[in-house]
């Protein structure tokens, strides 16, 4: 680990013994008094709290596997049966269903923080890259997830999703044969969907462990953005960090623990509740709401392997972004230009998640009404075309404004170190945030 | 400078979560909504909600005997036993038979349905009356009978109804209530179907199942329309969610919990804390 050579004295024979031949007493050692900035915020404690959140989705799943009943026919019955009759199945199962949407609530803050510290810039190229991987395996198991209940939105999200597989030229149509393992959604799509959900959190496991492992050889990033240079811009993690980010933890277990006790319906929908059938489709399809943006961004376009194509190419512009914002400077707190479009992006990332929930025909307001074919059409703007705004707006703020804004932007003066800029003892202090 | 900066980011944290939940839950709901045409749709201010709501379990246990006497010719209860109505917090729990299979009501309630079954002897079907272990009966034999028995519309299950609409308990109650609404003359029906603005697309297969004095409670309560509504929706809410007063109890316990251990790590957070500028 750079910068940072082991403290760790090994005190007794047995841990000496232990160091000389697997030195992971040190690993841990060093973990716990690895230097981190001084100056880390609390937007900074979501790493430890989604890390939390997956230990939590892979207990209170373990169990629910015991449970569960991976059969088209059993499916729905088991959660029920869970929920009332396996002990401490009513708490275990919202855990695990409000646990997946505090997983994503808690990734976005951390993918909106690194967006706007500019933690993806050399050297963290690679953190960053792991951590969309990390990202879109998440999205693979939330997916698969919300299908094992096996109600009419786990059948019919399942069905409108992997029928984009079909939209692929030439291979389509086999390809999302072979994934379903028939040619509709049925007993063995939702077994490998379980299987596959039971997979996966352990290979986010693995690269989360390379995800840390990559933030402790290159140093977290902060709030400055300015690289860490001498000793006293760090301080050790523990306890500095460790009660900071313990702190923020339980203030995210209160809210989480407000939704499993007292609202464990509203994050879902009232149409999960029915059981699956083929043959009758519900007036709404909507997924949850992590997915809602991108599903807006799918349905911004008419044609459908356009649609497929843009919605994968948001999430794919990430794995780029540490080479398409051209500027040096890491932090918006010294870019003020910058930072006006990253809240105009953040703004239209509620946007898309907003028209991902309603009907594309719907108006979103209307300034009159013409009349088209006999019938009374109001004019103004529906959501199809907010999402179309929207969605011109996501990507041109990648592939457009930061590689631009780079070139063109004069950044303002930054200190020359973070302890400067903590101790305030020259003219180069960071500006209030 | 530090304090108040820390105690800024937390603030603009908080807010930021909440507004995330709030739009989550705001976007869920307009999603499960549909408008009701000529009827007003009542809200009910029902025993089971809030922090501290528990089931009203006179209501329930008159719920019952609707379900019971109304419902079941042709609705199912799937996954529910005849022991869920006395377990903990169900509305025929009692102190005396922790085991709920004991328990004497309950009992007689499941006698009082007879339960197909395979004589262990003969092999040939038989039908016994029930005993607590045993499941709410199916009430057709297949989706088939139950389609041809009402016109094509199967009849929903019932257990978990509440849950499964947009609206829950309260959409539930305006449903029973909103049969006696006048049909505006520009809804046609086809034979089979009747007027319900409260139903999606306002046609519903479902004959108005209530009317005052049509079953005599038990407890003498007066069994109104809206009476008997309203002890049905309990009864269905608590069988959507019988663990409801178990969650609330224990959340309330978490709550204080993490309070107190948030407000004892914001301590150590200060004392860790107190002589390092940040």
């Amino acid at each position: 680990m750079s910068g940072h050579p082991s403290t760790y004295e090994p005190k007794y024979a047995a841990t000496k013994w232990i160091d000389q031949r697997l030195p992971i007493i040190r690993m841990g050692a060093d973990f716990m008094t690895f230097p981190s900035p001084r100056n880390l915020n609390y937007w900074y404690t979501f790493g430890g709290i989604l890390m939390m959140c997956l230990i939590s989705q892979i207990i209170t799943g373990i169990i629910l596997a015991m449970h569960y009943v991976p059969h088209v026919d059993l499916a729905f019955d088991s959660v029920q049966r869970i929920r009332r009759d396996v002990p401490f199945g009513w708490l275990l199962q919202p855990m695990h269903a409000v646990g997946a949407s505090m997983f994503f609530l808690a990734v976005y803050v951390h993918m909106f923080r690194g967006l706007y510290y500019g933690s993806y810039k050399a050297p963290r190229e690679i953190l960053w890259i792991v951590g969309c991987l990390i990202y879109l395996i998440m999205m693979a198991t939330g997916f698969l997830g919300y299908t094992l209940p096996w109600g009419q939105m786990s059948f019919w999200g399942a069905t409108v999703i992997t029928g984009f597989f079909g939209a692929v030229p030439v291979v389509g149509e086999s390809l999302q044969q072979w994934l379903l393992g028939g040619y509709s959604v049925d007993n063995a799509t939702l077994n490998r969907f379980f299987a596959l959900h039971y997979l996966l959190p352990f290979v986010i496991a693995g690269l989360v462990g390379i995800h840390v492992w990559a933030v402790h050889h290159v140093g977290q990033n902060n709030p400055i953005g300015i690289s860490t240079k001498t000793k006293s811009d760090t301080l050790s993690f523990h306890p500095y960090y460790t009660v900071k980010d313990g702190f923020a933890m339980v203030i995210f277990f209160l809210i989480f623990a407000f939704f499993v006790f007292y609202q464990p319906d509203a994050l879902g929908h009232a149409d999960n509740y029915i059981q699956a059938d083929p043959l009758k489709t519900p007036p709404h399809i909507v997924p949850e709401w992590y997915f809602l943006p991108f599903y807006a961004i799918l349905r911004a376009v008419p044609d459908k392997l356009m649609g497929i194509l843009l919605m994968l190419g948001a999430i794919v512009v990430l794995f780029v972004l540490p080479w398409l914002d051209t500027s040096k400077v890491r932090s918006n707190r010294f870019r003020p230009v910058a930072r006006k479009f990253f809240w105009i992006f953040v703004f239209f990332c509620f946007i898309l998640g907003w028209c991902g929930a309603e009907t594309p025909d719907d108006m979103v307001f209307s300034v009159g009404s013409k009349m088209v074919d006999g019938a009374e059409v109001p004019v103004g703007l529906n959501f199809t075309w907010l999402s179309r705004i929207a969605t011109a707006y996501y990507f041109a703020y990648f592939l457009i404004i930061l590689p631009v804004l780079g070139m063109v932007e004069k950044p303002l003066e930054r200190p020359e170190s973070i302890t400067k800029a903590v101790l305030g003892d020259s003219a180069h202090a960071a500006p209030a945030e | 400078m530090t304090f108040f900066k820390a105690a800024k980011m937390k603030k603009t944290l908080f807010v930021g979560a909440a507004v995330m939940a709030a739009a989550a839950s705001g976007l869920a709901y307009a999603a499960g909504g549909g408008g009701t045409g000529n009827y007003k749709m009542e809200h009910v201010h029902w025993h089971f909600k809030g922090a501290m709501g528990t089931y009203d379990k006179a209501a329930a246990q008159r719920g019952y005997q609707v379900y019971r006497e109304v419902c079941a010719s042709c609705h199912a209860l799937e996954h529910l036993s005849f022991r869920h109505l006395g377990d903990k917090g169900a509305p025929f729990y009692n102190p005396d038979f922790p085991n709920p299979n004991d328990n004497i009501i309950v009992k007689n309630f499941a006698a009082d349905w007879q339960i197909e079954d395979i004589d262990s002897d003969t092999g040939d079907i038989i039908e016994r009356p029930g005993v607590p272990a045993d499941d709410f009966p199916d009430i057709y034999p297949n989706a088939a009978a139950a389609a041809g028995s009402n016109g094509g519309a199967i009849p929903p299950d019932l257990s978990v109804i509440v849950a499964a609409r947009g609206g829950g308990a309260d959409y539930l109650y305006n449903l029973l209530m909103a049969y006696d609404t006048p049909k505006p003359d520009y809804v046609e029906l086809t034979p089979g179907l009747h007027y319900n603005p409260v139903f999606e697309g306002h046609k519903i297969a479902m004959a108005n199942p209530l009317s005052d004095d049509l079953v005599e409670y038990a407890d003498g309560t007066p069994a109104t329309t809206k009476q008997m509504a309203l002890d049905v929706t309990e009864f269905l809410a608590w069988s959507a969610d019988p663990k409801l007063e178990q969650r609330k109890g224990a959340g309330l316990m978490t709550m204080v919990y993490l309070s107190l251990l948030a407000l004892m790590l914001w301590l150590s957070y200060k004392r860790v804390w107190r002589d390092v500028e940040h």
